[in-house]
């Protein structure tokens, strides 16, 4: 296993009701979660989850509603227990932990925000923050100044006294971000963290995370089911469909390569120019006598107008260094734009 | 013929030879287990006498001012409400007018103790209730019992069992007025917010400071409800456990019902009524108060 790998997930199942370790073999020989809940009153959860998260990368687990999100999120923390399938966290095995190992493990090694917040109603803003260090029972001083500089940090300073059905839901929400950092975790986990919000609070909640991200480069798992949300901070999109892992991949690669019509669907109404970039869809023809040229990581919409505008339709694409390796057309952006799946209906001439 | 067919007129019951012989047999076993442990059950109830009797005390010797300056405090303490303590004040003035003060006192030291007594039982009951579905599955069927059977009915082993006297009467009124601190702390424990309680549980809350920390501070308006009803369905068994000799604003109410002393129920009767009421507006506007941060509330 690489050095890099924060989580690994293996052949994880998940079955609910009273008889899921006998189901589980069921499932294993192919019946599926239809079936299941007609005939055997089970419900299929998770299907065969094989998931490797990276250490400091911003991980998202996209999928309609029921599709397993949340059971799958939930099992990196063990509020849910698995039927079948290991959970590796920094390479040990977290599934057989005993209450007080688990107890500790997720004091200190994970977090959570929710997406309903999962704020305590009765206890202000400040002890909300101070929560999980109240928890581990530190000393009050310590508490005193780490609640605050989270606090801070997240923007709430003055309203520490404050309950939290007194604030907005964009500014509870940086109550339950406040507490999930102040223990210091390096796994972090957002289930719909943002969902429950306003469009223009939701993007502001994302470029606050995107900012602290840069700087605390936590392992986060962030479950969503918008796909602008996903590919605007995800490094990696993994999607679920009925408890099972449909596809894994950059941003880039869920849109060029859709696995299936079910992801195809999902991508349907993104903006492919933004999440592109020229790398993926340039030609390898290295053009002779050009100066300069394009980033390879610039998005495609961008280029266009620039490769529009200039004589042969057509721009050199450099790395890092500014040396050329490749080239692209506007042709190949207009490929790459379309919308896959999209035959044309009619032609009008 | 007739004779043939009478069993589909009367119904087929029980010799009442055989009847009578399990009436005496049960009597018969309950008596002798009375004789048995009556008086080590009595003894086990001896601190909660001596509580009862010194409140009692000190509620009966205590100056009739100093009385109602330490009941409008606690009105105070509770509600922070003057419209309450101004109606604790005239409530008491009434009362001791009406010459009711001793039996007032000696109601409310009974229903103090009672209370105390309801919650000590009824809140560890809840949560076992509410952490078991077993549990409640148990207790639910014998809390509709409780509630349902007349409570003559259960004075009859209390009366058998520990004679006459203050601690049966406590007794019985614990029995009958207990059954809505265990419901609403079980209802209120179970209607706990999933999500809040799995965050607690996602940042390593322990059992006991998911239990303390998060549960019953979140289920305390359910819990305070409960323990509202309890204390006036204490006040409304007052009446019954004066049969079973606890003295109070109860047996002048027993003995104008077999007298026919109207005014003389009916000003003991509301003398009754404005302890309901003042413990009533007391427990809430506390229970209120408890609820302070939900006000200002963003919709
Ligand atoms: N405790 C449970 N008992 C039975 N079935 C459950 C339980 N929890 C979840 N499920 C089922 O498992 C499936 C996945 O649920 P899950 O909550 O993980 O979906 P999700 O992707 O998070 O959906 P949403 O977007 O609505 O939150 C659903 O079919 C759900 O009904
Ligand atoms: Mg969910």
């Amino acid at each position: 296993m690489s050095d890099n790998i924060k989580i690994s997930v293996k052949g994880l199942y998940k079955i609910f009701g009273s008889e899921a370790d006998r189901m589980v073999n069921l499932v294993k020989d192919g019946v599926g979660k239809q079936q299941l809940l007609e005939e055997y009153r089970h419900v299929l959860g998770l299907k065969d989850i094989n998931l490797d998260i990276e250490t400091s990368k911003l991980h998202v687990v996209m999928g309609l509603s029921g599709s397993g999100k949340s059971t799958l999120i939930r099992h990196l923390n063990r509020l849910i227990d698995p039927t079948a399938g290991e959970i590796l966290v920094n390479g040990k095995d977290i599934v057989h932990l005993n209450d007080a190992e688990l107890q500790d493990y997720r004091r200190h090694d994970i977090s959570m925000v929710f997406q309903r917040f999962g704020l305590l109603p009765h206890r202000k803003v400040f002890d909300n923050v101070a929560y999980g260090l109240n928890i581990q029972k530190l000393p009050s001083a310590e508490i005193k100044e780490r609640a605050m500089r989270w606090i801070e940090r997240v923007g709430l300073s003055g309203f520490e006294d404050h309950y939290p059905t007194q604030l907005s839901g964009g500014m509870q929400q940086r109550v339950g971000l406040a507490r999930a950092l102040a223990t210091d975790a390096d796994i972090l986990l957002m289930d719909e963290a943002f969902s429950a919000l306003d469009p223009l609070i939701r993007t502001d909640m994302q470029t606050m995370l995107l900012e602290l991200q840069t700087e605390l480069n936590k392992t986060i798992v962030f479950i969503t089911h918008d796909l602008d949300e996903a590919l605007r901070i995800g490094d990696h999109i993994a999607i679920l469909r009925d408890g099972m892992m449909i596809q894994q991949g950059g941003p880039q690669d869920i849109v060029m390569n859709p696995a299936d019509d079910y992801i195809v669907d999902f991508i349907r109404d993104i903006n492919r120019g933004r999440v592109v970039h020229l790398e993926k869809v340039m030609d390898s023809e290295i053009l002779s006598g050009v100066e300069g040229g394009l980033h390879a990581t610039m998005a495609l919409e961008d280029a266009l107008p620039l490769v529009t505008s200039c004589e042969a339709q057509c721009l050199p694409v450099v790395d890092d260094n500014g040396k050329p390796i490749g080239s692209i057309s506007v042709d190949s952006i207009a490929k790459a734009m379309a919308r896959p799946g999209d035959a044309p209906t009619t032609v009008i001439r | 013929m007739a004779d043939e067919t009478s069993w589909l007129i009367d119904f087929p019951a029980m010799d009442r030879v055989d009847l009578r012989m399990l009436n005496k047999g049960i009597d018969a076993g309950f008596k002798s287990f009375s004789r048995e442990y009556g008086q080590l059950i009595e003894n086990l109830f001896d601190p909660l006498l001596f509580f009862l009797v010194w409140l009692e005390k000190l509620l009966l010797g205590a100056p009739w001012f100093i009385v109602i300056i330490a009941m409008s405090a606690l009105a105070w303490a509770g509600s922070r409400s003057i419209k309450v303590v101004v109606g604790v004040i005239l409530s008491f003035l009434v009362i001791g007018y009406f010459g009711m003060w001793d039996n007032t006192m000696r109601t409310l030291s009974i229903i103090t103790v009672c209370t105390l007594m309801s919650i000590a039982i009824g809140l560890p009951l809840g949560i076992l209730m509410a952490r078991s579905d077993r549990a409640q599955a148990i207790v639910t069927p014998i809390l509709d019992v409780m509630q349902t059977m007349p409570s003559f009915v259960y004075l009859i082993p209390v009366v058998m069992l520990l004679g006459i006297g203050k601690v049966p009467g406590l007794i019985a009124v614990v029995i009958y007025a207990v059954a809505p601190i265990i419901r609403l702390t079980n209802l209120g424990i179970r209607l706990v917010d999933k999500e809040v309680l799995e965050a607690a549980q996602a940042f390593g809350a322990s059992p006991s400071q998911k239990l303390f920390g998060v549960q019953i501070p979140l289920a305390m308006p359910n819990i305070m409800a409960g323990i509202n009803q309890t204390i006036m369905m204490a006040l409304a068994m007052v009446v019954i456990a004066s049969m079973i000799g606890v003295k109070g604003l109860g047996q002048p109410v027993l003995k104008a019902i077999t007298n026919q002393y109207f005014s003389m129920g009916l000003f003991n009767g509301l003398a009754i009524v404005a302890l309901a009421i003042i413990f009533d507006r007391v427990s809430q506007a506390y229970g209120h108060r408890l609820q302070e941060h939900r006000r200002n509330e963003h919709s």
